[in-house]
């Protein structure tokens, strides 16, 4: 008997906690999916109660989890979500096992990951994302005493490097490419959002030992089978520095996979949604960095909105739509002060690869005229990442647009693909 | 508690992920299609990079997973 919720949640960051929360306090029956072992999302990995309340947002992680804990949502923790075999259904993987889902209504809080960008040596072991590597760290791994390169693009580099300094590494610099004026511009902007300002001083306060240069950016990573050092510029000079670790990606990009899935509209990069974030899909709503890439101030006003709207509260809902247009052109003001610079796109060279699953290269890719030519012809973006790292770094570098999505959006095993109901089964339900 | 990576013990905290004993234990996550040793990347489970055996079975994404004493984890 397959189970059944009047709201399904895929994705247990803040948007898709206050999300199933309010729902579940309306006396629904709710069920909140993540593919982690805990939720909490990016912001909140690794939190524990004991210890939440001296860490980042974690005052909000305390009031939002006690919250959800309260209303009896039930919680899926380690379950990806990876088709939709029938309207109303979604099937669901484990650790190689399969299971369908009914919903009523249903809110995808997928989240962003980092953009990454290909140049030589990012393949050799070391070299991680910058969110990659607080994750890492969040998930036990110590880097007491290790030389870190923070480097890329976007406010996650200050909070990685303070993270970082926190845990005692020795943090070598951070590295934003994009140039001081449009900061500057950016942080001048932030007076109406004081919060942010604060949080980027005591992010700044933890990492004053290391040098935060703007308008710079990692040309390559070299070392004997892991990264020893790492070549930097501003435009004009080259310089190099060793280090143990770099922890490199250029701001972030929505997990869209399941919103296209779904036939969600998709408009400037992001999910389509109306003032109570319902998507072009009828009972699909999309929140969070789906939607515009704002952190969590954003995802718990769209979360709660989505679930008030999944229950009936449209009113309710509509009251938080003020405060939560800030957020939206907080999102936009983000996008435009860490916007890629062209010079990006020539740190690659014909040998380095740009999908690393099939290791394809650029020289095999830069006469494609399209995603899908690439991929018939070199593979790139059909091994088991289904081009969720080689797809936007082609995007940037050869300006391919990968808009469609087949299911399983993640790997599954043939045994789950085959079994659950059959289609036919479900829609006789 | 004690895991396995590879046949070598790495002792880990209650708490840390497949993939942080991966990268505590220097062995590679995998070895790419033109032989290249990889290791963690995107930390988040997105990547695969760090995707494993773990107790007999494949291509788990170890950074969305767990360490459980006397786990046995394989990689390449």
């Amino acid at each position: 008997m397959m189970a059944s919720f009047d709201v399904v949640v895929v994705g247990a960051g803040p948007g898709g906690i206050a999300a199933a929360t309010v729902a579940a306090e309306a006396g629904r029956s709710v069920c909140l999916l993540d593919s982690n072992a805990t939720p909490g999302g990016q912001i909140w990995r690794g939190f524990r109660r004991e210890t939440a309340r001296n860490l980042p947002h974690g005052g909000e992680f305390l009031d939002w989890t006690a919250r959800l804990e309260r209303t009896g949502c039930a919680v899926w923790a380690g379950w990806e979500a990876i088709d939709r075999p029938a309207p109303g259904v979604l099937r669901l993987e484990r650790n190689g096992e399969g299971c369908d889902i009914g919903f009523g209504r249903l809110v995808l809080a997928t989240g962003a990951r980092e953009r990454f960008l290909p140049f030589p040596g990012w393949t050799l072991p070391g070299v991680m994302g910058a969110g990659g590597l607080q994750a890492l760290v969040k998930g036990g791994l110590d880097p007491a005493g290790k030389r870190v390169v923070v480097a890329g693009s976007g406010p996650l580099l200050l909070a990685v490097a303070a993270a970082m300094a926190s845990a005692d590494a020795h943090v070598e610099g951070i590295y934003e490419q994009a140039p001081l004026g449009r900061l500057a511009g950016f942080g001048l902007t932030l007076l109406g959002q004081p919060g942010k300002l604060v949080e980027g001083a005591l992010y700044r306060l933890r990492t004053l030992r290391a040098a935060y240069r703007t308008g710079s950016w990692v040309v390559r990573a070299e070392g004997q089978g892991r990264v020893e050092r790492v070549t930097m510029t501003d435009g004009r000079r080259q310089w190099t520095l060793d280090c143990d670790w770099l922890a490199c990606g250029f701001h972030l990009t929505p997990n869209l996979e399941l919103p296209r899935l779904l036939g969600c509209r998709i408009a400037g990069g992001y999910a389509d949604v109306d003032p109570l974030q319902q998507s072009s899909v009828p009972g699909v709503a999309c929140v969070g960095e789906l939607t515009g890439i704002g952190g969590m101030e954003k995802a718990l006003l769209e979360g709660q909105i989505a679930g008030l709207a999944a229950v009936g509260r449209e009113a309710q809902g509509r009251a938080l739509t003020p405060k939560r247009k800030r957020w939206n052109r907080f999102a936009q003001r983000l996008d435009r002060a860490f916007a890629l610079r062209p010079a990006l796109r020539a740190l690659a060279t014909p040998e380095t690869v740009v999908c690393r699953c099939e290791d394809v290269t650029h020289a095999a890719l830069e006469s494609r005229a399209s995603w899908r030519e690439a991929r018939l012809h070199t593979r790139c973006g059909m091994g088991p990442c289904q081009g969720r790292v080689c797809g936007c770094a082609a995007e940037f570098l050869f300006g391919w647009e990968n808009a469609a999505e087949r299911p399983p959006v993640y790997p599954a095993s043939v045994s789950t693909l085959a079994a659950g109901a059959s289609a036919d089964e479900l829609a006789s339900r | 508690m004690t895991i396995t990576v590879n046949g070598k013990p790495v002792w880990v905290a209650e708490g840390t992920t497949v993939a942080a004993a991966l990268i505590m234990s220097d062995e590679p996550s995998r070895i790419s299609v033109h032989g290249e040793a990889r290791a963690p990347f995107c930390g988040m489970g997105i990547c695969m990079e760090c995707c494993a055996t773990v107790n007999g079975v494949a291509h788990r994404r170890t950074c969305q997973l767990v360490c459980e004493p006397d786990m046995n984890v394989v990689t390449g």
